[in-house]
């Protein structure tokens, strides 16, 4: 027993340094154009870590995640747009002369400070998400009436900033790829390998905060909530409380997710608000492994990477074969595949082939070696 | 007054197609519980049955009924909806019962199949597929019992299963062959004609009514009165609600749940076909025609009170109303002398987007007081 958790470890280790030294080699390796796309992956991976949080753990499927991670690239488009448009007639964006505007409007003025841009960033969408959650959560509205609430939402936000030329430049988004950082070009290779830097690094860090998160008595309480709700409230504790701070720390980290996603593709748009977008960030979790954390990460970079290879030989058939997927894991895998291979999926399935256990104990008294064993 | 009637026919109109969408799925979610983010698709495929039936008739031979075209379209679309419903919950849904957030997910899944199969494979062939299926699940039923049940009935099935994929076949390369329009798959939108009697409109009052709209209110009213009345006082209507108040009282009593379970979906997914033929006269069809209702039906259910079809009326028809108020801009013409900030606050919702978002506002303020919706229903739970 000893010796296998041993070599586990060693495992564990040895895909650790596996990954950090793909990501490590990567900018040498990868063409640049495949390096964007696998550090706009990365940052897709935090707003997937912020999923997994509240439907893993507390078990809020939010159809709505959308929102809060194109606020934050709004939060840092609009800082870059003004950063680089002090030459322009009036010091404002250009497009903002298409519309005959001569003011900057009101929202946009404490933009110009990078200060509460970078702030911004994160705590905008996390008060949007924790006002949303604290309003559905108050009167226990829950299950699949929050997922639909939150889809409705999606839409709502969808339309406003779809509608809205005259303060965010409605449905043609705000690019950032010609905008100037620190004198240098947003869209330059120099400034996109630092972004990917960036992500990388922040991917881990969310990544720890997370695992911080849900491994103390919190974490408890959220999975409580998941499992049994009405009996964590008879125990004295509010569940309103947990689920809305929980419900805000996933819209920061959908935020900073949407903001580096933005600065990597060069434009935000409404786009980012359409209900596909926000579902397809449940997928990643759910084929990852939903409650592990680790299974979100690895969810989203290899999807959306399979699904740009995918859609560059046969453009028809990624729709078969994503809602394939979403079937297939909710009916067959439902805990995923990180889930799978860490309940001892690998050797059930050995097992059922006809190799059987080998035994630890004798005579058998949990694990028979010719039965599956479930945790 | 005029203004306020020709106000209240718009809303009616908005409303009554937020009705007949929502109408299967407040049977579907109200009564099932299950979250059917393919209801939009199953409109879709309605809507395109519509625009088949249509080219079908304008046929050689059909010509003649050209006319009568949208009343068989209701019926094509009632059953080629309600058959990839009753598949759909055979093959899926049936696997997910009571889980509700995974069913909707899988859901999605076959929502996104499904508009990829009509951008990349012919209507004509989908036709052909839909009809196959149609007989082979149809025959067995239609068929004397004891012709099937003997040793023989491997056979037969088999033997029913490809005279259902023959006819299939030749259905297909006889649409594709004789319609060229449905021959060859595009992602492209089409648009559905209406027959001349349904174009312009009826002068009453000094307001013109679409005859369009007035078509599809009737419509939308006869689904209502026929669901109401199915669901009230026929045999398996009672059922339906007996299985929905206690599944494991109404098993015990000899009711075959998963009849009505297949009843209840092919049924609500019927009436989505229904509310596809209706789209179709209003606008182009494409695949993604449904995804644009399927959250407004759902806000119309949740706002109604789950489980009973007074509260989804009154939430469509309200809804409709109000649309039409403020995103018409219709309360400046009929109060014109608002106060000014009053005014240009009324003037910036004055769209049909930004409409939707204040409607949308005003629904979860609502729902902050009757969180159960407009007519709750009656019970004592730990969990409301």
């Amino acid at each position: 027993m000893k010796k296998s958790r041993q070599l586990k470890g060693w495992l564990l280790v040895l895909i650790w340094s596996a990954i950090i030294a793909a990501i490590i080699a990567a900018p040498s390796v990868l063409p640049v154009f495949r390096l964007n796309l696998l550090g706009r992956y990365l940052s897709l991976a935090i707003v997937a870590l912020g999923v997994d949080l509240i439907w893993g753990f507390a078990g809020l499927l939010s159809l709505g995640q959308g929102i809060f991670f194109a606020l934050g690239g709004y939060c840092a488009a609009m800082y870059l747009q003004l950063n680089s448009s002090a030459n322009l007639p009036n010091g404002i964006p250009e497009f903002f002369s298409l519309y005959g505007i001569q003011k900057l409007p009101f929202f946009w003025e404490p933009f110009k400070s990078p200060l509460f841009a970078l702030i911004a960033i994160w705590l905008i969408p996390a008060i949007v998400a924790g006002l949303l959650g604290f309003l559905v959560f108050r009167n226990r509205i829950k299950g699949v009436y929050f997922s639909i609430l939150t889809q409705a939402a999606l839409l709502v936000f969808f339309n406003f900033f779809n509608g809205q030329q005259k303060l965010i430049n409605g449905t043609n988004g705000l690019k950032t790829d010609v905008t100037q950082l620190l004198g240098q070009m947003v869209g330059s290779d120099l400034v996109q390998r630092w972004f990917f830097w960036l992500t990388a690094v922040l991917v881990l860090l969310t990544w720890l905060f997370a695992r911080w998160i849900v491994r103390d008595r919190f974490g408890n309480i959220l999975i409580g909530i998941r499992d049994d709700e009405p009996r964590v409230r008879f125990t004295g504790y509010n569940p309103t409380l947990f689920k809305t701070i929980v419900f805000s720390i996933a819209g920061g980290l959908a935020g900073i997710s949407g903001a580096l996603y933005t600065v990597q593709s060069g434009i935000v748009s409404p786009q980012f608000m359409t209900v596909p977008f926000s579902i397809e960030m449940v997928i990643w979790v759910a084929v990852g492994g939903r409650g592990t954390l680790l299974g979100a990460i690895l969810g989203a970079v290899t999807i959306n990477y399979a699904k740009s290879l995918v859609s560059e030989a046969l453009p028809a058939s990624w729709m078969f074969i994503q809602g394939g997927l979403f079937i297939l894991v909710v009916t067959a895998l439902p805990e995923g595949v990180l889930g799978w291979v860490q309940s001892d999926g690998p050797r059930n399935l050995l097992t059922r082939l006809g190799i059987p256990r080998p035994l630890s104990t004798y005579p058998s008294l949990e694990a028979d070696g010719d039965k599956e064993v479930k945790p | 007054m005029q203004l306020i009637l020709e106000s209240l026919f718009n809303g009616v109109a908005i409303g009554s197609v937020l009705l007949i969408a929502a109408l299967g799925l407040a049977i579907v979610f109200g009564l099932m519980g299950v979250i059917n983010l393919a209801h939009g698709e199953l409109m879709m495929l309605g809507a395109y049955s519509t625009y088949i039936t249509q080219l079908i008739f304008k046929l050689p031979i059909l010509m003649p009924f050209y006319n009568a075209y949208v009343i068989v379209a209701i019926a094509v679309a009632f059953l080629v909806s309600g058959v990839v419903g009753i598949l759909l919950e055979r093959s899926v849904i049936r696997r997910l019962y009571g889980n509700p957030l995974e069913t909707l997910l899988a859901t999605w899944g076959v929502s996104l199949i499904l508009q990829q199969f009509v951008r990349s494979v012919p209507l004509a062939y989908g036709a052909g597929l839909i009809i196959a299926l149609l007989l082979g699940l149809l025959l067995p039923i239609v068929l004397s019992k004891e012709f099937i049940s003997n040793r023989y009935d491997r056979f037969i099935k088999l033997g029913s299963w490809s005279i259902a994929t023959l006819i299939g076949v030749l259905t297909a390369s006889g649409l594709s062959s004789s319609i060229s329009k449905i021959g060859r798959a595009s992602a492209r939108n089409v648009d559905v004609t209406a027959p001349s009697w349904m174009r312009g409109g009826i002068d009453l009052w000094g307001i013109t009514f679409p005859v369009t709209r007035l078509v599809i209110i009737v419509i939308t009213l006869i689904s209502v009165l026929s669901v109401t009345w199915f669901l009230n006082r026929s045999v398996w209507g009672i059922r339906i609600r007996a299985v929905t108040q206690n599944r494991s009282m109404s098993d015990c009593l000899g009711i075959s749940t998963e009849t009505v379970d297949i009843l209840t979906f092919g049924i609500g997914s019927g009436l989505a076909g229904v509310a596809g033929v209706a789209v179709s006269l209003l606008g182009s069809v494409g695949p993604n025609v449904g995804g644009s209702y399927i959250v407004g039906c759902f806000m119309v259910v949740v706002l109604g009170g789950v489980g009973n079809l007074i509260g989804t009326v009154i939430a469509s028809f309200s809804i409709g109303i109000l649309t039409d108020l403020i995103g018409a801009g219709r309360l400046l013409t009929i109060w014109p002398d608002m106060p000014g900030p009053l005014a240009s606050t009324v003037d910036f919702f004055a769209t049909t987007s930004m409409a939707r978002v204040l409607i949308f506002a005003l629904i979860v303020i609502f729902l902050q007081f009757r969180p159960a919706g407009l007519f709750p229903q009656k019970g004592r739970m730990v969990e409301a």
